[in-house]
Protein backbone atom coordinates (compact mmCIF):
# COMPACT_ATOMS: atom_id res chain seq x y z
CA UNK A 1 0.00 0.00 0.00
CA UNK A 2 1.67 3.30 -1.20
CA UNK A 3 1.21 6.86 0.75
CA UNK A 4 -2.68 7.30 1.66
CA UNK A 5 -3.89 10.54 2.46
CA UNK A 6 -7.64 11.22 4.62
CA UNK A 7 -8.47 14.33 3.44
CA UNK A 8 -12.02 16.41 2.93
CA UNK A 9 -11.61 19.56 0.95
CA UNK A 10 -14.11 21.15 3.10
CA UNK A 11 -11.07 21.80 5.58
CA UNK A 12 -8.34 24.24 5.38
CA UNK A 13 -5.57 22.03 6.08
CA UNK A 14 -6.39 18.89 4.09
CA UNK A 15 -6.89 21.43 1.12
CA UNK A 16 -3.49 22.83 1.56
CA UNK A 17 -1.97 19.48 1.72
CA UNK A 18 -4.39 18.24 -1.11
CA UNK A 19 -2.50 21.02 -3.77
CA UNK A 20 1.30 20.23 -2.13
CA UNK A 21 1.01 16.88 -3.01
CA UNK A 22 -1.12 17.25 -6.16
CA UNK A 23 0.93 20.40 -7.57
CA UNK A 24 4.20 18.05 -6.43
CA UNK A 25 3.59 14.97 -8.40
CA UNK A 26 3.41 12.86 -5.29
CA UNK A 27 1.44 9.75 -5.72
CA UNK A 28 -1.04 8.93 -2.99
CA UNK A 29 -4.31 6.87 -2.75
CA UNK A 30 -7.36 9.72 -2.23
CA UNK A 31 -9.24 8.59 1.05
CA UNK A 32 -12.42 10.96 1.46
CA UNK A 33 -13.42 11.22 5.49
CA UNK A 34 -16.68 13.35 5.00
CA UNK A 35 -16.95 15.91 7.29
CA UNK A 36 -20.37 16.89 7.51
CA UNK A 37 -21.42 13.53 7.53
CA UNK A 38 -19.44 12.76 10.65
CA UNK A 39 -17.26 10.25 8.55
CA UNK A 40 -14.56 11.34 10.94
CA UNK A 41 -15.97 10.74 14.18
CA UNK A 42 -16.24 6.97 13.12
CA UNK A 43 -14.51 3.84 15.22
CA UNK A 44 -13.26 3.12 11.66
CA UNK A 45 -11.51 6.48 10.90
CA UNK A 46 -9.83 6.51 14.71
CA UNK A 47 -8.35 3.63 13.60
CA UNK A 48 -6.14 6.00 11.66
CA UNK A 49 -6.16 8.73 13.44
CA UNK A 50 -8.07 8.44 17.53
CA UNK A 51 -7.60 12.22 17.69
CA UNK A 52 -10.52 12.15 15.02
CA UNK A 53 -8.82 15.07 12.52
CA UNK A 54 -7.94 15.48 9.38
CA UNK A 55 -6.18 15.35 7.64
CA UNK A 56 -3.92 12.40 8.18
CA UNK A 57 -1.07 10.61 6.34
CA UNK A 58 -0.69 6.89 5.93
CA UNK A 59 2.47 5.57 4.77
CA UNK A 60 3.05 1.99 5.43
CA UNK A 61 2.45 1.46 9.14
CA UNK A 62 3.50 5.20 9.44
CA UNK A 63 0.77 7.45 10.32
CA UNK A 64 0.96 11.45 10.65
CA UNK A 65 -1.31 14.06 11.71
CA UNK A 66 -1.18 17.61 11.57
CA UNK A 67 -1.35 19.26 8.50
CA UNK A 68 2.30 21.24 8.64
CA UNK A 69 4.04 18.03 9.88
CA UNK A 70 2.26 16.90 6.89
CA UNK A 71 3.36 19.48 4.21
CA UNK A 72 6.88 18.87 6.08
CA UNK A 73 7.31 15.27 5.87
CA UNK A 74 6.42 15.25 1.84
CA UNK A 75 8.61 18.06 1.46
CA UNK A 76 11.57 16.02 2.63
CA UNK A 77 10.33 12.70 1.73
CA UNK A 78 9.85 13.74 -2.00
CA UNK A 79 12.67 16.06 -2.32
CA UNK A 80 10.24 18.90 -4.06
CA UNK A 81 11.92 22.60 -5.32
CA UNK A 82 13.69 24.23 -2.83
CA UNK A 83 11.14 27.29 -2.67
CA UNK A 84 9.03 24.88 -0.76
CA UNK A 85 10.61 25.12 2.32
CA UNK A 86 14.19 26.54 1.23
CA UNK A 87 17.42 25.72 2.42
CA UNK A 88 18.69 29.06 3.11
CA UNK A 89 18.75 29.45 7.01
CA UNK A 90 16.44 33.12 7.20
CA UNK A 91 14.43 32.09 4.30
CA UNK A 92 13.53 28.66 5.88
CA UNK A 93 13.23 30.57 9.68
CA UNK A 94 10.46 32.81 7.77
CA UNK A 95 8.40 29.95 6.72
CA UNK A 96 8.85 28.24 10.62
CA UNK A 97 7.56 31.83 11.50
CA UNK A 98 4.38 32.06 9.62
CA UNK A 99 3.45 27.75 10.02
CA UNK A 100 4.13 28.62 13.76
CA UNK A 101 1.91 32.07 13.74
CA UNK A 102 -0.93 31.17 11.94
CA UNK A 103 -2.62 28.09 14.51
CA UNK A 104 -3.72 30.47 16.90
CA UNK A 105 -4.54 33.89 14.73
CA UNK A 106 -5.57 33.33 11.03
CA UNK A 107 -6.63 29.63 11.17
CA UNK A 108 -8.45 30.13 13.80
CA UNK A 109 -10.46 33.76 12.76
CA UNK A 110 -10.89 31.72 8.99
CA UNK A 111 -13.16 28.64 11.04
CA UNK A 112 -14.82 31.04 13.13
CA UNK A 113 -15.75 33.01 10.26
CA UNK A 114 -17.43 30.06 8.00
CA UNK A 115 -18.74 28.60 11.28
CA UNK A 116 -20.59 31.94 12.56
CA UNK A 117 -21.38 33.06 9.15
CA UNK A 118 -22.33 30.29 7.03
CA UNK A 119 -22.56 26.72 8.89
CA UNK A 120 -24.20 27.31 12.25
CA UNK A 121 -27.08 29.12 10.77
CA UNK A 122 -27.52 27.46 7.72
CA UNK A 123 -26.47 23.74 7.71
CA UNK A 124 -27.24 23.69 11.48
CA UNK A 125 -29.91 25.68 11.98
CA UNK A 126 -28.92 27.70 14.70
CA UNK A 127 -28.65 31.44 14.91
CA UNK A 128 -25.57 33.30 15.64
CA UNK A 129 -26.23 36.80 17.30
CA UNK A 130 -24.96 39.88 14.92
CA UNK A 131 -22.69 41.03 17.99
CA UNK A 132 -21.04 37.51 17.78
CA UNK A 133 -20.71 37.46 14.37
CA UNK A 134 -19.46 41.30 14.01
CA UNK A 135 -16.99 40.05 16.71
CA UNK A 136 -15.39 37.23 14.90
CA UNK A 137 -14.99 39.27 11.39
CA UNK A 138 -13.59 42.18 13.64
CA UNK A 139 -11.05 39.67 14.84
CA UNK A 140 -10.61 38.42 11.44
CA UNK A 141 -10.06 41.61 9.94
CA UNK A 142 -7.25 42.26 12.42
CA UNK A 143 -5.70 38.97 11.66
CA UNK A 144 -5.90 40.00 7.88
CA UNK A 145 -3.93 42.98 8.63
CA UNK A 146 -1.31 41.44 10.73
CA UNK A 147 -1.20 39.04 7.55
CA UNK A 148 -0.53 42.14 5.61
CA UNK A 149 1.64 44.33 7.04
CA UNK A 150 3.75 41.78 9.18
CA UNK A 151 3.93 38.76 6.76
CA UNK A 152 3.62 40.17 3.15
CA UNK A 153 4.69 43.31 3.29
CA UNK A 154 6.16 44.65 -0.14
CA UNK A 155 7.32 40.95 -1.31
CA UNK A 156 5.86 38.93 -4.04
CA UNK A 157 5.23 36.39 -1.66
CA UNK A 158 4.72 36.16 2.45
CA UNK A 159 8.28 34.90 3.20
CA UNK A 160 10.23 36.10 0.03
CA UNK A 161 9.91 36.46 -3.76
CA UNK A 162 8.66 32.94 -4.49
CA UNK A 163 6.02 30.66 -3.59
CA UNK A 164 6.90 28.64 -0.32
CA UNK A 165 4.65 26.37 2.44
CA UNK A 166 3.55 29.56 4.35
CA UNK A 167 1.56 31.07 0.69
CA UNK A 168 0.01 27.37 0.46
CA UNK A 169 -1.02 27.53 3.85
CA UNK A 170 -2.21 31.24 3.98
CA UNK A 171 -4.63 30.81 0.72
CA UNK A 172 -5.85 27.80 2.05
CA UNK A 173 -7.50 29.68 5.01
CA UNK A 174 -8.34 32.95 3.27
CA UNK A 175 -10.99 30.85 1.41
CA UNK A 176 -13.07 29.79 4.32
CA UNK A 177 -14.21 33.32 4.53
CA UNK A 178 -14.51 33.41 1.22
CA UNK A 179 -16.54 30.36 0.85
CA UNK A 180 -18.62 31.85 3.63
CA UNK A 181 -19.05 35.23 1.39
CA UNK A 182 -16.69 37.42 3.11
CA UNK A 183 -15.18 40.03 1.29
CA UNK A 184 -11.58 38.99 2.04
CA UNK A 185 -9.98 40.61 -0.70
CA UNK A 186 -12.53 43.37 -2.13
CA UNK A 187 -11.08 45.60 -0.12
CA UNK A 188 -7.23 44.82 0.24
CA UNK A 189 -5.68 44.88 -3.16
CA UNK A 190 -2.27 43.91 -1.97
CA UNK A 191 -3.59 40.78 -0.65
CA UNK A 192 -6.21 40.48 -4.22
CA UNK A 193 -2.48 40.72 -6.13
CA UNK A 194 -0.70 38.33 -3.84
CA UNK A 195 -3.53 35.87 -4.06
CA UNK A 196 -3.16 36.09 -8.32
CA UNK A 197 0.35 35.27 -7.86
CA UNK A 198 -0.26 32.25 -5.79
CA UNK A 199 -3.00 30.88 -7.68
CA UNK A 200 -0.61 31.14 -10.46
CA UNK A 201 2.28 29.77 -9.01
CA UNK A 202 0.17 26.50 -7.71
CA UNK A 203 -1.93 26.28 -10.74
CA UNK A 204 -5.29 27.67 -11.36
CA UNK A 205 -7.06 24.55 -12.44
CA UNK A 206 -5.65 22.58 -9.72
CA UNK A 207 -6.89 25.83 -7.48
CA UNK A 208 -10.22 25.57 -8.66
CA UNK A 209 -10.48 21.91 -8.25
CA UNK A 210 -9.22 22.02 -4.51
CA UNK A 211 -11.83 25.13 -3.56
CA UNK A 212 -14.56 23.44 -5.67
CA UNK A 213 -16.47 22.33 -2.37
CA UNK A 214 -15.85 25.48 0.04
CA UNK A 215 -17.27 27.48 -2.78
CA UNK A 216 -20.34 25.61 -2.75
CA UNK A 217 -20.48 25.81 1.57
CA UNK A 218 -23.40 28.40 1.22
CA UNK A 219 -25.15 26.03 -0.34
CA UNK A 220 -25.09 22.94 2.07
CA UNK A 221 -28.92 21.73 2.16
CA UNK A 222 -29.86 21.65 6.46
CA UNK A 223 -28.32 18.60 8.33
CA UNK A 224 -31.00 16.35 9.64
CA UNK A 225 -31.41 16.23 13.31
CA UNK A 226 -29.17 13.15 13.77
CA UNK A 227 -26.71 14.30 12.02
CA UNK A 228 -26.56 17.91 13.77
CA UNK A 229 -27.01 15.65 17.16
CA UNK A 230 -23.74 13.50 16.08
CA UNK A 231 -21.71 16.86 14.85
CA UNK A 232 -22.01 19.02 17.70
CA UNK A 233 -19.61 18.42 20.25
CA UNK A 234 -17.20 18.21 17.55
CA UNK A 235 -18.07 21.33 15.95
CA UNK A 236 -17.81 23.12 19.42
CA UNK A 237 -14.49 21.95 20.52
CA UNK A 238 -13.52 22.69 17.08
CA UNK A 239 -14.49 26.71 16.97
CA UNK A 240 -14.25 27.10 20.82
CA UNK B 1 25.63 38.73 17.46
CA UNK B 2 22.93 36.86 18.67
CA UNK B 3 21.01 37.94 21.22
CA UNK B 4 17.89 36.47 22.62
CA UNK B 5 15.31 38.80 23.21
CA UNK B 6 13.83 37.36 26.91
CA UNK B 7 15.22 40.16 29.18
CA UNK B 8 15.15 44.05 29.17
CA UNK B 9 16.71 45.62 25.98
CA UNK B 10 18.65 48.07 28.66
CA UNK B 11 20.65 45.52 30.98
CA UNK B 12 20.30 46.06 34.11
CA UNK B 13 17.17 47.55 33.46
CA UNK B 14 16.44 50.69 36.21
CA UNK B 15 13.09 49.24 37.94
CA UNK B 16 10.41 51.57 37.64
CA UNK B 17 9.17 52.59 40.73
CA UNK B 18 6.58 49.57 42.49
CA UNK B 19 7.51 47.42 39.38
CA UNK B 20 7.91 43.82 40.01
CA UNK B 21 9.40 41.66 37.90
CA UNK B 22 7.02 40.16 35.37
CA UNK B 23 7.42 36.26 34.83
CA UNK B 24 9.17 35.06 31.65
CA UNK B 25 6.63 33.13 29.65
CA UNK B 26 6.66 29.40 28.93
CA UNK B 27 8.08 30.10 25.60
CA UNK B 28 10.92 32.34 26.88
CA UNK B 29 11.88 29.88 29.34
CA UNK B 30 12.28 26.85 26.63
CA UNK B 31 14.23 29.34 24.49
CA UNK B 32 16.22 31.10 26.86
CA UNK B 33 17.12 27.36 28.37
CA UNK B 34 17.80 26.20 24.90
CA UNK B 35 20.77 29.62 24.31
CA UNK B 36 21.56 28.85 27.50
CA UNK B 37 22.55 25.18 26.93
CA UNK B 38 24.32 26.60 23.77
CA UNK B 39 26.71 28.28 26.42
CA UNK B 40 26.59 32.73 27.51
CA UNK B 41 29.43 33.21 24.44
CA UNK B 42 26.13 33.00 22.65
CA UNK B 43 24.51 35.95 24.09
CA UNK B 44 25.76 39.41 23.74
CA UNK B 45 28.08 41.24 25.73
CA UNK B 46 25.64 43.43 28.14
CA UNK B 47 22.56 40.84 27.86
CA UNK B 48 24.50 37.86 29.41
CA UNK B 49 22.41 34.92 30.64
CA UNK B 50 20.92 35.33 33.76
CA UNK B 51 23.82 33.05 36.58
CA UNK B 52 26.57 35.38 34.88
CA UNK B 53 24.99 38.52 36.55
CA UNK B 54 25.08 39.36 40.00
CA UNK B 55 22.20 40.87 40.52
CA UNK B 56 19.98 40.98 43.26
CA UNK B 57 16.75 38.41 42.79
CA UNK B 58 14.33 40.98 41.76
CA UNK B 59 16.10 42.26 38.90
CA UNK B 60 17.96 39.17 38.35
CA UNK B 61 15.35 36.65 36.34
CA UNK B 62 14.38 37.29 33.03
CA UNK B 63 11.24 38.58 31.63
CA UNK B 64 10.49 42.17 31.28
CA UNK B 65 8.76 44.87 33.94
CA UNK B 66 5.03 44.96 33.53
CA UNK B 67 4.04 45.89 30.18
CA UNK B 68 7.98 46.57 28.78
CA UNK B 69 6.55 44.29 26.18
CA UNK B 70 3.81 46.94 25.10
CA UNK B 71 6.58 49.36 24.98
CA UNK B 72 7.48 51.65 21.76
CA UNK B 73 11.42 50.25 21.99
CA UNK B 74 10.23 46.89 22.33
CA UNK B 75 8.25 47.45 19.15
CA UNK B 76 11.54 48.10 16.94
CA UNK B 77 12.30 44.68 17.91
CA UNK B 78 9.16 42.87 17.32
CA UNK B 79 6.30 44.82 16.05
CA UNK B 80 3.39 42.30 17.30
CA UNK B 81 4.60 42.91 20.66
CA UNK B 82 5.42 39.52 22.04
CA UNK B 83 8.01 37.39 23.60
CA UNK B 84 10.72 35.41 22.47
CA UNK B 85 12.24 37.66 20.32
CA UNK B 86 15.10 36.66 18.45
CA UNK B 87 17.93 39.30 17.05
CA UNK B 88 21.12 38.43 14.72
CA UNK B 89 22.40 41.03 13.20
CA UNK B 90 19.38 42.20 11.40
CA UNK B 91 17.86 39.37 11.15
CA UNK B 92 14.32 39.14 13.41
CA UNK B 93 12.76 36.49 14.17
CA UNK B 94 9.75 35.80 16.68
CA UNK B 95 7.89 32.54 17.32
CA UNK B 96 9.60 30.42 19.61
CA UNK B 97 9.01 27.42 17.48
CA UNK B 98 10.64 29.33 14.41
CA UNK B 99 13.41 30.41 16.80
CA UNK B 100 14.24 26.90 18.37
CA UNK B 101 14.63 25.57 14.45
CA UNK B 102 16.39 28.19 13.82
CA UNK B 103 18.68 27.46 17.11
CA UNK B 104 19.15 24.39 15.92
CA UNK B 105 20.14 24.65 12.78
CA UNK B 106 22.33 27.45 12.63
CA UNK B 107 24.22 25.97 15.84
CA UNK B 108 24.69 22.25 14.67
CA UNK B 109 23.17 20.77 18.13
CA UNK B 110 22.71 17.11 18.43
CA UNK B 111 20.41 15.24 16.58
CA UNK B 112 18.41 14.06 18.57
CA UNK B 113 16.95 17.72 19.58
CA UNK B 114 15.53 17.46 15.84
CA UNK B 115 16.60 14.05 14.22
CA UNK B 116 17.94 13.97 10.86
CA UNK B 117 15.77 10.89 10.42
CA UNK B 118 12.29 11.34 8.67
CA UNK B 119 9.59 9.83 10.56
CA UNK B 120 11.54 10.56 13.78
CA UNK B 121 11.69 14.44 12.78
CA UNK B 122 7.78 14.42 11.64
CA UNK B 123 7.17 13.19 15.11
CA UNK B 124 8.42 16.12 16.24
CA UNK B 125 6.60 18.48 13.91
CA UNK B 126 3.58 17.12 15.05
CA UNK B 127 3.66 17.89 18.49
CA UNK B 128 5.00 21.07 18.17
CA UNK B 129 2.23 21.62 15.41
CA UNK B 130 -0.52 20.16 17.97
CA UNK B 131 0.43 21.93 21.37
CA UNK B 132 -0.42 25.83 20.01
CA UNK B 133 -4.05 25.16 20.50
CA UNK B 134 -4.36 22.67 23.03
CA UNK B 135 -2.18 22.47 25.27
CA UNK B 136 -0.34 25.65 25.42
CA UNK B 137 -3.30 27.70 25.92
CA UNK B 138 -5.41 25.48 28.81
CA UNK B 139 -1.76 25.82 30.32
CA UNK B 140 -1.87 29.83 30.35
CA UNK B 141 -5.31 29.70 30.58
CA UNK B 142 -4.98 28.00 34.07
CA UNK B 143 -2.19 30.14 35.22
CA UNK B 144 -4.40 33.14 34.28
CA UNK B 145 -7.49 32.03 35.68
CA UNK B 146 -6.18 30.64 38.82
CA UNK B 147 -3.66 33.30 40.10
CA UNK B 148 -2.94 36.01 37.75
CA UNK B 149 -6.42 37.65 37.64
CA UNK B 150 -7.54 36.96 41.48
CA UNK B 151 -4.06 37.29 42.79
CA UNK B 152 -2.16 39.90 40.30
CA UNK B 153 -4.76 41.43 38.88
CA UNK B 154 -6.97 41.71 41.75
CA UNK B 155 -10.00 40.12 38.91
CA UNK B 156 -12.15 37.35 40.43
CA UNK B 157 -12.72 34.17 38.01
CA UNK B 158 -16.12 32.36 39.09
CA UNK B 159 -15.65 28.78 40.19
CA UNK B 160 -17.31 27.82 37.13
CA UNK B 161 -14.69 29.21 34.78
CA UNK B 162 -12.02 28.16 36.50
CA UNK B 163 -13.84 24.44 37.25
CA UNK B 164 -14.01 24.34 33.06
CA UNK B 165 -10.44 25.70 32.54
CA UNK B 166 -8.89 23.24 34.67
CA UNK B 167 -11.10 20.46 32.94
CA UNK B 168 -9.67 21.43 29.50
CA UNK B 169 -6.31 21.29 30.67
CA UNK B 170 -7.13 17.76 32.10
CA UNK B 171 -7.94 16.57 28.25
CA UNK B 172 -4.94 18.00 27.00
CA UNK B 173 -2.90 16.40 29.47
CA UNK B 174 -4.39 13.26 28.73
CA UNK B 175 -3.92 13.42 25.10
CA UNK B 176 -0.08 14.38 25.96
CA UNK B 177 -0.11 10.89 27.79
CA UNK B 178 -2.35 9.07 25.49
CA UNK B 179 -1.39 10.08 21.89
CA UNK B 180 2.42 11.45 22.61
CA UNK B 181 4.36 9.55 25.44
CA UNK B 182 2.58 5.93 25.78
CA UNK B 183 5.01 4.00 26.52
CA UNK B 184 8.49 5.74 25.57
CA UNK B 185 11.09 7.20 27.30
CA UNK B 186 10.67 10.58 25.86
CA UNK B 187 7.51 12.09 23.95
CA UNK B 188 8.69 11.31 20.81
CA UNK B 189 11.07 8.30 21.17
CA UNK B 190 14.12 7.07 23.70
CA UNK B 191 16.02 10.18 23.57
CA UNK B 192 14.93 14.33 24.58
CA UNK B 193 13.61 16.22 22.03
CA UNK B 194 12.42 19.64 21.18
CA UNK B 195 9.09 18.20 21.70
CA UNK B 196 9.64 17.27 25.38
CA UNK B 197 11.47 20.73 25.91
CA UNK B 198 8.65 23.12 24.85
CA UNK B 199 5.71 20.55 26.30
CA UNK B 200 7.56 20.41 30.22
CA UNK B 201 7.88 24.33 29.65
CA UNK B 202 4.15 24.58 29.16
CA UNK B 203 3.55 22.44 32.11
CA UNK B 204 5.55 24.65 34.67
CA UNK B 205 3.05 26.67 34.17
CA UNK B 206 -0.14 25.30 35.86
CA UNK B 207 2.18 24.13 38.03
CA UNK B 208 3.33 27.79 39.57
CA UNK B 209 -0.66 28.28 39.45
CA UNK B 210 -0.72 25.32 41.96
CA UNK B 211 -2.41 22.57 39.94
CA UNK B 212 -1.91 19.10 40.43
CA UNK B 213 -0.09 18.25 37.43
CA UNK B 214 1.99 15.46 37.91
CA UNK B 215 0.59 14.10 41.35
CA UNK B 216 -1.98 12.11 40.11
CA UNK B 217 -0.20 10.85 37.12
CA UNK B 218 2.62 9.18 37.58
CA UNK B 219 3.43 8.50 33.81
CA UNK B 220 3.27 12.02 33.41
CA UNK B 221 5.64 12.80 36.65
CA UNK B 222 8.85 10.22 35.57
CA UNK B 223 8.60 11.95 31.71
CA UNK B 224 9.10 15.10 33.88
CA UNK B 225 11.99 13.36 35.68
CA UNK B 226 14.04 12.37 33.01
CA UNK B 227 13.53 15.46 30.91
CA UNK B 228 14.80 17.81 33.87
CA UNK B 229 17.98 15.19 33.88
CA UNK B 230 18.22 15.34 30.63
CA UNK B 231 18.33 19.26 30.50
CA UNK B 232 20.39 19.34 33.77
CA UNK B 233 18.50 19.93 36.93
CA UNK B 234 20.48 23.64 37.70
CA UNK B 235 19.08 24.76 34.57
CA UNK B 236 15.38 23.83 34.82
CA UNK B 237 15.70 24.95 38.16
CA UNK B 238 16.91 28.71 36.99
CA UNK B 239 14.67 28.56 34.10
CA UNK B 240 11.58 28.09 36.27
CA UNK B 241 11.95 30.40 39.23
CA UNK B 242 10.02 33.05 38.39
CA UNK B 243 6.92 30.80 37.33
CA UNK B 244 7.38 28.67 40.59
CA UNK B 245 6.61 32.25 42.34
CA UNK B 246 3.74 33.74 40.40
CA UNK B 247 1.50 32.91 43.07
CA UNK B 248 3.36 35.20 45.24
CA UNK B 249 3.13 38.01 43.37
CA UNK B 250 2.14 41.46 45.05
CA UNK B 251 -1.46 42.71 43.42
CA UNK B 252 -0.51 45.33 40.27
CA UNK B 253 -1.06 48.76 41.12
CA UNK B 254 -4.02 50.34 38.46
CA UNK B 255 -1.79 52.10 36.42
CA UNK B 256 -0.15 49.03 35.67
CA UNK B 257 -3.16 47.18 35.76
CA UNK B 258 -4.84 49.46 33.25
CA UNK B 259 -1.96 49.01 30.79
CA UNK B 260 -1.76 45.31 30.60
CA UNK B 261 -5.52 44.43 30.57
CA UNK B 262 -5.46 44.91 26.49
CA UNK B 263 -3.20 42.48 26.00
CA UNK B 264 -3.91 40.13 28.66
CA UNK B 265 -7.80 39.81 27.03
CA UNK B 266 -6.30 39.40 23.54
CA UNK B 267 -4.04 36.91 24.91
CA UNK B 268 -6.29 34.67 26.89
CA UNK B 269 -8.99 35.64 24.50
CA UNK B 270 -12.16 35.41 26.42
CA UNK B 271 -14.80 34.76 23.46
CA UNK B 272 -18.33 36.69 23.59
CA UNK B 273 -19.36 34.35 21.31
CA UNK B 274 -21.53 32.15 23.34
CA UNK B 275 -21.78 28.97 21.79
CA UNK B 276 -24.68 26.85 23.43
CA UNK B 277 -25.57 23.80 21.18
CA UNK B 278 -25.37 20.83 21.83
CA UNK B 279 -26.47 17.40 23.76
CA UNK B 280 -27.70 18.97 27.10
CA UNK B 281 -24.88 18.32 29.00
CA UNK B 282 -22.30 19.46 26.80
CA UNK B 283 -24.63 22.55 26.14
CA UNK B 284 -24.80 23.17 29.52
CA UNK B 285 -21.00 22.90 30.08
CA UNK B 286 -20.17 25.23 27.01
CA UNK B 287 -23.09 27.62 28.03
CA UNK B 288 -21.64 27.77 31.58
CA UNK B 289 -18.16 27.83 30.70
CA UNK B 290 -18.70 30.46 27.94
CA UNK B 291 -21.29 32.60 29.63
CA UNK B 292 -18.63 33.14 32.35
CA UNK B 293 -15.87 34.13 30.18
CA UNK B 294 -17.94 36.43 28.43
CA UNK B 295 -19.46 37.74 31.49
CA UNK B 296 -16.09 38.38 32.80
CA UNK B 297 -14.44 40.08 29.00
CA UNK B 298 -17.63 42.05 28.75
CA UNK B 299 -17.09 42.81 32.84
CA UNK B 300 -13.08 43.67 32.03
CA UNK B 301 -13.77 45.39 28.58
CA UNK B 302 -16.24 47.82 29.83
CA UNK B 303 -14.71 49.01 32.94
CA UNK B 304 -12.95 52.59 32.71
CA UNK B 305 -9.70 51.79 33.37
CA UNK B 306 -9.23 55.42 34.14
CA UNK B 307 -11.08 55.48 37.26
CA UNK B 308 -9.73 52.41 39.44
CA UNK B 309 -11.69 51.59 42.58
CA UNK B 310 -8.76 51.60 45.85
Amino acid sequence: MGLELYLDLLSQPCRAVYIFAKKNGIPFELRIVDLIKGQHLSDAFAQVNPLKKVPALKDGDFTLTESVAILLYLTRKYKVPDYWYPQDLQARARVDEYLAWQHTTLRRSCLRALWHKVMFPVFLGEPVSPQTLAATLAELDVNLQLLEDKFLQNKAFLTGPHISLADLVAITELMHPVGAGCQVFESRPKLATWRQRVEAAVGEDLFREAHEVILKAKDFPPADPTIKQKLMPWVLAMIR
Amino acid sequence: MLSILYQPVEWPPPPPAGALPVFANQECRLVGRRAMKLGPEHCREGHRPWRAQRCPPTTHHAGFFPGQHLSDAFAQVNPLKKVPALKDGDFTLTESVAILLYLTRKYKVPDYWYPQDLQARARVDEYLAWQHTTLRRSCLRALWHKVMFPVFLGEPVSPQTLAATLAELDVNLQLLEDKFLQNKAFLTGPHISLADLVAITELMHPVGAGCQVFESRPKLATWRQRVEAAVGEDLFREAHEVILKAKDFPPADPTIKQKLMPWVLAMIRFSLLLVMYAVPKEKQHCQGHSLACAELHMKLETRDWGKMER
